[in-house]
């Protein structure tokens, strides 16, 4: 090994709790889940409890002890660049995840539907008219889809300032000017809380619900998980945020910062193809 | 230099005592072990759900369960071997060997690679636990078609959620793997000059990556329509259930890939060492292997050539299935050209490599067979698919894993395996794998459905065979346990370099590997 640098040793951590902790909280999630589906529900409850607050105890000490190990410098280039990778393919995975719900959006629309309504279906459900957004042939009745130049065209509005003032926190946290990278992460995550807000106001005022047919099943599947996605994003980034209040980060080290940075963006573009396809065309 | 050593020896606890350890362990030996124990249990469950299949398929009639428990049987068994024991066996292996390999100290993420492991123990027991409430278990096949996995009970939703915690799994075990091949190889270990098996699990981490959260949207979807009045497979609500199948065998043909290209890679370490040459065809088979994975995103449809898709769809699946013949082919040759003029020996991880490359190839062309859409037409369905996925599963991938074991367990017990039981039980298998299965192609081709308990009289005798195969191939694999305890416990050294032909780092470290290896990266030429 080259003495030049005392930073050649990739960082391995000591022996954890946490992996057991979060198994056997998902393993209580999973079964509280099935009870309130089918067993009593003060027995699910209970076990839903255990199994969130379980859930919560490994996320803090878990993240708690990569925040501390990062802090006290044991994270050399080569482990940041691990994260870089493995961040990326993560982000990868989610895209799979949305790809699977747009999947099945344009199989509605461009397959499932207009066949109902073709010569042999016409037997079957005399006078269904094969239009988008449908509810299917059984049970129809006319319903609202979402318009788009509403409250959507908003939340685009703001989920793209959001964009610019993560990117604008970036620029503040490498020329280490501190004020401006705090002002910009909370521009961020009050533009994030803000942009939840008009969707519960949207999912208030729709005239459907997840039991609208196939429209009302991608609508609410795509943008619920869209919607669950940028939750996750500002609660990520109310962490980056109290930690840059704790004087975290360095101008070179800051790789949270960006994993958060890149995540947002993520959730930013799948807002678009929601736009775009959910609500727009 | 002193700094970072007193530094590493923080953090790299040496293996503690007792059997605590392995909750916490962040080692990638560990890990590994633990991996491969659970595979192997979990092998013998499925194993002794397929034998009372068979027991149940030995006459016609219905004898010894109801055909309710024989669906249940039939799916948690396909689930059991595909998620609990194939999968993970090759997690095992990633985990032992890539960190040998490339010279890395451990994996990427060593403490999330332990939380890989464990969440298999509960999504396993949500699995098989299934079979203990109400209404029993999933009966619907392992593909979870509906409207039967709609129709079906609470372990459906147990089923459900075991595949969503074992896709959390799969996903996060390969960003270990990529983040570990990508970043931690050591100094001079270009991409095109890393071991075969390397190459093979970073394809596979790539497609893992890719298909799990697929898996995962689907049966969320399954979920919603089941309990909370989505119509997303229901055609009355504008839906359709063939939408589950595009969007299940879009994950479903990338995971058998999933299954059969690291057995690929292991079996191209096992030939080169008992043939004494180098691999014929590196590079090609770096580029056979990723075209495998990216056609095989663009085949899905020939899992469905009966559900009525357009004449050019089917015909579009049919060329595209049929390309993947092509880099097979590649492989098959090359394994094939590096055995030629080979000065071979027979060990036992040799034989299994050679039974893998005659067996596995029977299963490709049982493939393409199937993959010309109106022969399909007539065999969907039928035996004929049980017996090709048999082939290119257990004389494919199992074979592999049970030949890799052989060839790996002196580096990872420091002993010897007892060679005349490895042949014995190389023979037991590989003659027994053929009486249950080859009869299976006959009984397909005549018209015996899959998944139904009972049969016309005409197929009994094929049945027969095909059940008193499966019970020796069954018991014969306890040998395969007795093989592996007693190397465990004692046997011949094993020197670092085990095998005379072996090549690679892994066997520049002491046998048994010690419980950290490559603190510091090795030089690698
Ligand atoms: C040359 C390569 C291959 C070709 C052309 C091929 C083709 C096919 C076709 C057309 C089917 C559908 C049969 C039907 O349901 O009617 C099928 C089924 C199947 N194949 Fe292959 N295959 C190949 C290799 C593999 C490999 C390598 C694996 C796994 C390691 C595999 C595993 C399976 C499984 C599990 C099924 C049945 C799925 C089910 O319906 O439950 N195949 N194959
Ligand atoms: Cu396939």
């Amino acid at each position: 090994m080259s003495s030049s640098s005392t930073h050649d040793v990739y960082y391995v951590p000591a022996p954890s709790k946490w992996p057991v902790v979060g198994s056997t909280a998902l393993f209580l999630l999973a079964i509280g889940f099935v009870s309130l589906l089918h067993f009593g529900k003060t027995q699910a409850y209970v076990l839903l409890a255990a199994g969130f607050a379980t859930l919560t105890y490994m996320l803090f000490g878990w993240f708690g002890n990569v925040i501390s190990e990062s802090e006290s410098g044991k994270y050399n280039a080569q482990v940041d660049a691990s994260f870089r990778w493995s961040m990326g393919w993560f982000i990868f995975s989610e895209v799979m995840f949305f790809a699977a719900f747009f999947g099945a959006l344009f199989y509605a629309r461009q397959m499932s539907v207009p066949l109902l309504g073709d010569v042999d279906n016409q037997l079957l459900w005399p006078g269904f008219k094969p239009d988008w957004p449908s509810m299917g042939p059984y049970n129809a009745t006319e319903f609202h889809p979402m318009s788009a130049w509403g409250l959507p065209a908003i939340n685009t509005m703001l989920l793209l300032t959001s964009g610019v003032t993560v990117t604008w926190a970036h620029w503040a946290i490498k020329k280490n000017d501190r004020t401006q990278l705090v002002l910009g992460l909370a521009a961020t995550v009050a533009l994030g809380l803000i942009f939840l807000f008009c969707q519960m106001t949207e999912y208030g005022e729709a005239a459907f619900s997840l039991a609208t047919g196939v429209y009302g099943a991608t609508f609410f599947m795509l943008t619920g998980f869209h919607g669950f996605h940028v939750s996750l994003g500002t609660l990520m980034l109310i962490v980056i945020l109290a930690r840059s209040l704790k004087g975290h980060f360095t101008p070179e080290h800051h790789f949270a910062f960006e994993a958060v940075s890149w995540y947002w963006h993520f959730v930013d573009v799948v807002w678009l193809g929601l736009f775009v396809f959910v609500y727009w065309l | 230099m002193e700094a970072a050593h007193a530094h590493a020896h923080d953090d790299h606890h040496h293996a503690p005592a007792g059997i605590g350890r392995y909750f916490t362990t962040t080692n990638h030996k560990d890990i590994g072990s633990m991996y491969m124990w659970f595979s192997l249990i979990m092998f013998f469950v499925g194993g002794f759900m397929a034998l009372v299949i068979r027991a149940e398929l030995f006459q016609p009639g219905i004898q010894i369960v109801n055909p309710d428990v024989f669906n249940q049987l039939t799916t948690i068994h396909a689930l059991v071997m595909i998620f609990g024991a194939v999968m993970p066996a090759f997690v095992g292996y990633a985990n032992w060997q890539i960190p040998l390999m490339v010279g890395a100290s451990d994996m990427a993420f060593a403490r999330m690679n332990n939380w890989s492991f464990w969440l298999m123990p509960p999504a396993a027991a949500l699995l098989v636990g299934s079979f203990l409430v109400p209404g029993g278990a999933a009966g619907s096949g392992w593909t979870l078609y509906p409207p039967l996995s709609i129709q079906g009970g609470i372990s459906v939703d147990m089923t459900i959620l075991a595949v969503h915690i074992m896709g959390a799994s799969s996903i996060m075990g390969s960003i270990n793997i990529i983040t570990t091949i990508l970043n931690m190889r050591a100094p001079g270990m270009t991409l095109m000059r890393m071991p075969m098996f390397v190459w093979t699990w970073l394809i596979t981490a790539y497609l893992l990556i890719a298909v799990m959260p697929v898996l995962a949207g689907a049966v969320t979807m399954l979920l919603t329509d089941r309990h909370f009045g989505t119509h997303f497979f229901n055609a009355a609500g504008g839906g359709d259930p063939t939408m589950f199948m595009h969007i299940f065998w879009f994950f479903g043909h990338p995971e058998v890939y999933i299954m059969i290209l690291p057995a690929f890679g292991i079996i191209s370490h096992i030939i080169p060492t008992f043939a004494r040459k180098p691999l014929f065809g590196y590079a090609s088979m770096v580029y056979a292997t990723a075209s495998i994975a990216l056609l095989s995103f663009i085949v899905w449809g020939h899992h469905m050539f009966t559900v009525g898709m357009p004449a050019a769809g089917n015909l579009f699946f049919m060329y595209a299935t049929m390309l993947i013949a092509v880099p097979t082919g590649v492989k098959v040759f090359n394994w094939i050209a590096t055995l030629w003029k080979g000065s071979i020996t027979f060990e036992t991880p040799m034989l299994f490599a050679i039974g893998f490359v005659s067996l596995f190839t029977i299963g490709g062309f049982s493939g393409l067979v199937l993959a010309v859409t109106p022969v399909d037409i007539t065999l969907h369905n039928t035996y004929y698919v049980v017996a090709h996925f048999h082939y290119v599963l257990f004389s494919g991938a199992i074979f592999s894993i049970m030949g890799g074991a052989y060839y790996w367990l002196p580096k990872w017990t420091g002993h010897m395996y007892d060679e005349t039981l490895g042949k014995v039980h190389f023979w037991l298998t590989a003659i027994s794998f053929n009486i249950t299965f080859f009869p299976q192609h006959f009984l397909g081709l005549a018209g015996m459905p899959r998944r139904i308990p009972d049969y016309a009289p005409q197929f009994t005798e094929f049945n027969q065979i095909s059940s008193i195969g499966a019970f020796l191939l069954g018991f014969s694999q306890l040998l395969f346990l007795y093989v592996v305890i007693k190397c465990i416990r004692g046997g011949v050294k094993a020197e670092a370099k085990a095998w005379e032909g072996a090549e690679g780092l892994e066997w520049t470290v002491p046998s048994p590997a010690p419980y950290h290896t490559f603190e510091t990266p090795p030089a690698f030429h």
